[in-house]
């Protein structure tokens, strides 16, 4: 069922998709952090903002990749912006509303011991808000990672110059089922997932020493 | 402005409203698509989360299946069921039977996620008040957890669904209907109209299942519980990170 | 399900029952254990289970209704073991409340307070006819008050429907885990008076857990002080508890202020009333004078046509002559009922700058006075509470009949 002799031929089309699809989504990610970030600082200083930002981002997620990537063809052409922006755009809907979210689960007397102690807003924020609210941030980045690296397979309907391992799956499929083609996609893409997903649980426990001391401290 | 009018025209074409690949029959395969395979994770997971929320037991189990869940891409799950799914029906099995498949994935994660911590994160003293007065294991959670849960427990619902409507264009890639056929066609006829005309009736379908599942929500409340606060944490990720690494 | 009649009140016995934790659970957050404890709570009566946190006392509660099991060791209700019960049917037969109170934030106050009879299946007529009675019986008018949610109500209103949803069967055993500590103590204090008007009536046999040793010797008929370890160190009633305290712990956790604590114990009906002249509005003066003279204490108390106290006249202020005015009695003392504890008794007294309180009945009449020597012999260390009484009796300047008696 498996054509060895095809994937030992295409070791090296494999690596450079595996390569373009990490560098993708990363890019994706990257960016679409440092927007949320800022969004989502003004949104929490800024409450009355909040709600039309979560809405937008609500009806955002509804579009489905696939007719955003076609959407963006007719303006920004077969471009690396055409499968940026798409992106960049889902990290945004769920980055904004973890880093928020992070940010309002912060306990109001932790806020107010910090403001009794004379932290300015600044200083609030950076030392007290943003430490707390980290757990949820890195949660918000493992699952709009993880996402990404999906998205990014979906590319490939731009052009074939994109899409990572995404490509050998519309390609495979194209040729007629090729299924050795579309496996060497899909097997390796899931297993970026993967990967991904278990270095964010290890980031998730290294930002949060605290809580693995409670957590030691309730299994004794 | 050409955008809209080529839209627009392609939507009210009459031409576009009959017949196999007309708007409603593409509606109708979409919607198909889309309750056969939410129902289908209901089945699976809404059970499953509810016992685990219940008895507290298997939440890391359930846990890393909706994390592993979370982490497959549908178009590479869509291509790996292709060699199982031909064999149940060889033709439908290289068409709709992959999507399916891939949109059941997609959503047993929140439905499984929602299910068991808003069960799980129903105050004790109910439970314990609930236990106190002699109800049984059974009751307390049909009496009292679920639907003091049940906001949290229909967005997971509703998350899914919605989900589900937005992906399952990706089926029409692989020759499978609804309305990511005229996402599909369009990019490959290049036919602005029909793609923005899909984006729309997609969309539209979505954002109206988001309502219905609200609306549904809100009937089956009870208005002794507050409207539920804005929970992005918990439909989009595990509202305790630490709980669900 | 026995019927109304056989209902009433039980007898709750503890044999030598033990709940240890594996040493994992033993750490903070787990319940605390229980070692060896032996007791029998009469029935009709209000039993306090009290002690500092982790002593046992809410594990010792939760093991009556099954919530927890004993690790060895038996509990009988009226005689039966309760081990060999289906919990869940012996959990419907005993009243619940908690701390938090737990009410089904779902579900209208109505159908809150008809959980158990539900759970019984008793028709809707009777069950809706059940939540109306109790409702008024804890105070809420249930026109008002049944169709209402959780979320609607104070706490203090919450805490009433508490009680009045495990009043719901009519249980002839009732637990209550903390069930006024959710509320301010002003809403307590009143609470805990309405409970005991209550259970003046019910007469229901009442567990009940408090962590306040003020309240326990309010509440209690019988007061059970546990230590740290599941220890029962005294069971007595309140009085015993504060006058002889079994050991050091229990003369520790009583506090310093045990003397003080003991006034809140005795009601102003407990104590001798000391008498004092009298004279109606209206009465000839000069009578009412000479006896007043005649009296060690220099003051007439001037009562109205139906004895109810109008205020005190000096007696050089009485006229010789002509018939008494009440405009010549100056402001009174504190009316003091017959219920009021020492304690508020004394606090009124300060409050008023006097040395003597007024007693009156429910109508107002007048019944006698109380002085705070009469209140001093009861704070004597040694005064047992039973012998308060005869105490000031004998004391009291006059031998004139008391008007203290229990009518």
């Amino acid at each position: 069922m498996i054509d060895w002799g095809w994937l030992a031929g295409h070791l090296d089309a494999i690596a450079y998709r595996t390569w373009q699809h990490v560098y993708l989504a990363a890019l994706g990610v990257g960016i679409g952090f440092a927007i949320s970030f800022v969004l989502a600082l003004v949104a929490a200083r800024y409450r009355i903002l909040y709600p039309p930002i979560s809405a937008l981002a609500g009806i955002l997620f509804t579009i489905p990749s696939l007719a955003l990537f076609a959407a963006l063809i007719s303006i920004t052409g077969f471009s690396v912006v055409t499968a940026e922006v798409p992106l960049v755009l889902y990290t945004l809907v769920i980055l904004v509303r973890n880093i928020v979210a992070g940010l309002d689960a912060v306990p109001v007397d932790v806020v107010e011991a910090a403001d009794g102690m004379g932290h300015s807003r600044r200083q609030r924020l950076w030392r007290v808000e943003l430490p707390l609210a980290l757990p949820l941030i890195v949660a918000g980045l493992r699952l709009a990672t993880v996402s990404t690296i999906g998205l990014v397979t979906i590319t490939g309907t731009i052009s074939d110059a994109y899409g990572g391992l995404g490509y050998f799956i519309l390609d495979g499929y194209h040729r007629g089922n090729f299924l050795t083609e579309m496996y060497a996609g899909a097997v390796p893409s899931i297993l970026l997932a993967l990967v991904a997903d278990l270095l964010f649980v290890r980031a998730q426990r290294r930002v949060t020493p605290w809580a693995r001391a409670r957590a030691t401290e309730a299994a004794a | 402005m050409n955008l809209v009018t080529e839209t627009a025209a392609w939507l009210t074409n009459p031409a576009q409203w009959a017949g196999q690949s007309g708007i409603p029959n593409r509606l109708l395969e979409h919607v198909l698509i889309a309750s056969i395979s939410l129902g289908i994770a209901l089945l699976l997971a809404l059970p499953a989360g509810l016992a685990i929320g219940h008895t507290g037991r298997g939440a890391a189990v359930a846990a890393g299946v909706a994390n592993l869940g979370r982490s497959l891409p549908s178009l590479a799950v869509i291509a790996i069921a292709i060699p199982v799914t031909v064999l149940v029906d060889p033709v439908l099995g290289g068409t709709v039977l992959p999507t399916l498949v891939a949109m059941v994935v997609l959503a047993i994660p929140p439905i499984l996620v929602n299910a068991y911590t808003g069960i799980a994160e129903v105050d004790r003293d109910l439970v314990e008040a609930g236990r106190g007065m002699g109800m049984r294991e059974r009751e307390i959670l049909a009496g009292i957890e679920l639907p003091v849960a049940l906001p949290v427990v229909l967005g997971g619902v509703r998350s899914a669904a919605v989900q589900i409507v937005a992906t399952a264009t990706l089926g029409a890639i692989f020759g499978s209907g609804g309305l990511g056929r005229f996402l599909v066609d369009g990019i490959a006829q290049n036919d602005d109209g029909q793609v923005f005309g899909g984006v729309v009736l997609v969309a539209g379908l979505a954002i109206a299942t988001e309502v219905a599942v609200g609306l549904l929500e809100r009937l089956a409340r009870s208005p002794g519980l507050r409207a539920p606060g804005a929970r992005p944490a918990t439909e989009l990720a595990p509202p305790s990170p630490l709980r669900g690494a | 399900m026995p019927d109304q009649a056989a209902r009433g009140a039980a007898i709750v016995e503890y044999q030598h029952v033990s709940k240890s934790y594996a040493t994992a659970r033993a750490a903070r957050g787990a319940p605390g254990a229980v070692n060896d404890l032996s007791l029998t709570v009469p029935a009709g009566k209000i039993c306090v289970l009290v002690g500092p946190s982790g002593c046992g006392k809410t594990t010792s509660l939760k093991m009556v209704n099954r919530l927890i099991e004993p690790t060895s060791g038996r509990i009988l209700i009226d005689g039966a073991d309760i081990a060999g019960r289906d919990a869940t049917e012996l959990r419907r037969e005993i009243g619940y409340v908690i701390q938090q109170v737990g009410l089904f934030p779902h579900q209208t106050i109505g159908a809150n307070v008809a959980v158990v009879p539900r759970l019984l299946g008793w028709p809707a007529a009777r069950q809706r006819e059940r939540a109306e009675e109790l409702l008024a019986l804890v105070g809420l008018d249930p026109a008002l008050y049944r169709d209402r949610y959780p979320a609607q109500l104070s706490g203090g209103e919450r805490q009433r429907v508490g009680v009045a949803r495990a009043l719901a069967a009519d249980p002839p055993l009732m637990l209550m885990d903390e069930p006024f500590g959710a509320v301010d103590p002003i809403v307590r204090e009143r609470l805990q008076n309405e409970f005991l008007r209550l259970q003046a009536e019910l007469a229901k046999t009442i567990l009940f857990v408090t962590h306040d040793i003020d309240e326990a010797i309010k509440m209690g008929d019988l007061v059970a002080v546990m230590q740290v370890g599941g220890h029962l160190e005294q069971f007595a009633p309140p009085a015993e508890i504060l006058a002889a305290p079994a050991s050091e712990f229990v003369a520790d956790f009583v506090g310093a202020d045990r003397g003080l604590k003991r006034l809140s114990l005795t009601r102003v009906s407990e104590l001798a009333l000391h008498p004092v002249v009298t004279a109606r509005v209206g009465d000839p003066a000069e009578g009412a004078r000479a006896r007043t003279l005649a009296d060690p204490f220099p003051y007439l108390l001037l009562l109205d046509a139906s004895d109810r106290p109008i205020g005190w006249i000096s007696q050089g202020h009485i006229p010789a002559t002509g018939a008494l005015a009440a405009s010549l009695a100056t402001p009174m003392s504190p009316l003091l009922d017959r219920r009021t504890t020492l304690k508020d008794a004394l606090s009124m007294m300060l409050d008023a700058d006097v040395q003597t309180g007024i007693v009156v009945d429910r109508t107002g009449r007048l019944r006698g006075v109380l002085t705070v020597e009469a209140i001093a012999a009861a704070l004597r260390p040694s005064a047992d509470p039973e012998v308060i009484a005869s105490a000031t009796a004998a004391g009291g300047a006059s031998a004139a009949p008391q008007s203290g008696a229990d009518a």
